[in-house]
């Protein structure tokens, strides 16, 4: 049933320091194939430090990261990043190609596809996020909605087994948040596995399966949205949501 | 002395018609093409240096950031007359013995290159480093290892923004490549400077110096505007090219209204 070849995801114990600042203290976090988790929390509370921890952009100092069961910490980290797709806030498409360069770029030299090849599939994945008219364009002359749509694409390209999102929304305008959400709605509706670090407290409450609240590199509640939104037992989990709500 | 006088004596000092007619076609024949040589040479072996030390300028090895370091250091410090003077004189003999060659010629080109790389390095280093982390990170994020994220997406981009500077830096080489003519070279491979130089030791007058000068901004003048223009167009970009369903759907819209 799901679009997607996705896979079950499990942080169990990371700790991560930055030499005496204790960003990530024995964080626990298990995703179900399929299923979407977001991740919510205030600024500085090492929500965006744990997903590049699980992909292993950073190395945990301690803990295990697990792909359907199996730890990952012994493989190349390369090759795990190949499985687990990124979007970040600033987009960061590659300004010096063109937007079918910027999707088609890893498939070609990661996955040895022919420069046909990689264009069609890049064509492709444009056309889910309704971008393939934009194929030649550069990523400068597209909206930050656009180039966010861009980025998603050339993640799915790498046919990956999770998503991580962070903070995807946040640094678009008001009115271009709207189509990046609905873009990440469908990709969980068809069945994608994602971790969603986000200030959408909307999309958190409405689409995600389990919600994590994070404070101070400790998950300080995690549960159903219903669970989290409608009776927080923390203080701190009370007192977050007063703030953004 | 009248006033008429003395424009006349730098008409004559300056200006001497007869002069530059004999430099100017051995400037052309001879010395346009060596100090061009000198300084294309110089600068394409001068920008692999260059290359190679912002590399090692920012390796996460810290012996090869060390010796990039002193080499930049030592080599930007020195007075380019003196390396040129140093390099030429003091690798001649063992040249000679090793090649048989008593031309400094080839001493001349890896003297300026030496020295071009280590400006060069430094404008290659500054420029990768002025790209955006997140794009080392969007790279590595793909699977990329950090070689190939450097290669493919990080110094392209660090490069591109570096031109202007770039072609500035081979401005320079041009007018250094005049120092050349302390390491006295053979006649047929003198350059512009030298060659002006010559006529000038003989004939007591400056005429020759004044054509030589000439010949540098012909080649200069150009590429500081062409260094213009490439700075304006890098940052407002290629004028963006309308698809025509958008223009349609401009005119739709006015039709509307």
């Amino acid at each position: 049933m799901s679009e997607f070849a996705s896979g079950t995801l499990t942080a169990k114990n990371i700790h991560l320091s930055f030499g005496s600042n204790h960003v990530l203290r024995g964080i626990d976090l298990h995703v179900e194939k399929g299923t979407t988790a977001s991740v919510i929390g205030p600024s500085g509370s090492g929500k965006s430090t744990l997903l590049r921890v699980m992909n292993r952009l950073i190395e945990p100092a301690k803990g295990d990261i697990l792909l359907d069961g199996r730890s990952v910490l012994k493989d190349n980290p390369d090759e795990l990043r190949r499985r687990i797709g990124m979007v970040f806030q600033q987009f960061n498409l590659f300004p010096h190609k063109t937007v079918a360069d910027n999707v088609s770029l890893a498939l070609r030299k990661l996955r040895g596809m022919s420069k046909e090849q990689a264009r069609s599939e890049a064509l492709a994945q444009l056309d889910l996020v309704g971008l393939k008219h934009k194929a030649d364009a550069r990523p400068a002359n597209l909206s930050g909605g656009q180039q966010q749509r861009v980025a998603i694409a050339r993640a799915l390209a790498m046919k990956p087994e999770v998503m991580f999102f962070d903070e995807a929304t946040s640094a678009l305008d008001p009115e271009l948040v709207k189509g990046v959400l609905a873009l990440m709605t469908d990709l969980a509706q068809g069945g994608m596995t994602m971790v969603v670090v986000t200030h959408e407290m909307g999309f958190s409450r409405n689409v995600s399966d389990t919600v994590t609240f994070m404070d101070g590199g400790l998950v300080v509640e995690s549960g159903s949205p219903e669970q989290l939104f409608t009776e927080p037992r923390t203080e701190r989990l009370k007192g977050f949501l007063s703030d953004v709500l | 002395m009248d006033l008429q006088e003395i424009l006349k004596q730098l008409g004559e000092t300056f200006l001497d018609w007869n002069a530059m007619g004999e430099v100017i076609p051995k400037m052309f024949a001879v010395g346009l093409p060596n100090t061009l040589v000198l300084a294309v040479t110089s600068g394409i072996i001068g920008t692999l240096i260059g290359m190679v030390l912002a590399l090692m300028g920012i390796s996460r090895n810290p012996v090869a950031r060390w010796i990039a370091r002193i080499y930049t250091d030592v080599l930007r410090g020195l007075p380019a007359v003196l390396t040129i003077l140093v390099i030429g004189l003091g690798f001649g003999p063992i040249i000679r013995q090793l090649t048989g060659s008593t031309s400094p010629y080839p001493l001349a080109v890896a003297a300026l290159a030496l020295m071009s790389g280590a400006y060069i390095g430094e404008i290659f280093r500054s420029g990768i480093q002025s790209v955006d982390k997140g794009q080392l990170e969007a790279t590595r994020a793909l699977g990329f290892g950090y070689g190939a994220s450097m290669r493919l997406v990080v110094v392209p981009q660090g490069i591109r923004r570096v031109l202007p500077a770039l072609v500035n830096q081979f401005i320079a080489l041009i007018k250094d490549s005049s120092l050349v003519f302390v390491l006295g070279v053979l006649a047929s491979e003198r350059e512009v400077f030298q060659i002006g130089k010559d006529l000038a030791a003989t004939s007591g007058n400056l005429s020759p110096y004044v054509a030589a000068g000439l010949f540098y901004l012909v080649m200069t003048i150009p590429l500081t505007h062409f260094v213009n223009w490439l700075d304006r167009r890098l940052r407002t970009g290629r004028p963006e090219k309308k698809e025509p369903d958008e223009a349609a759907a401009v005119v739709g819209k006015g039709a509307q209204a």
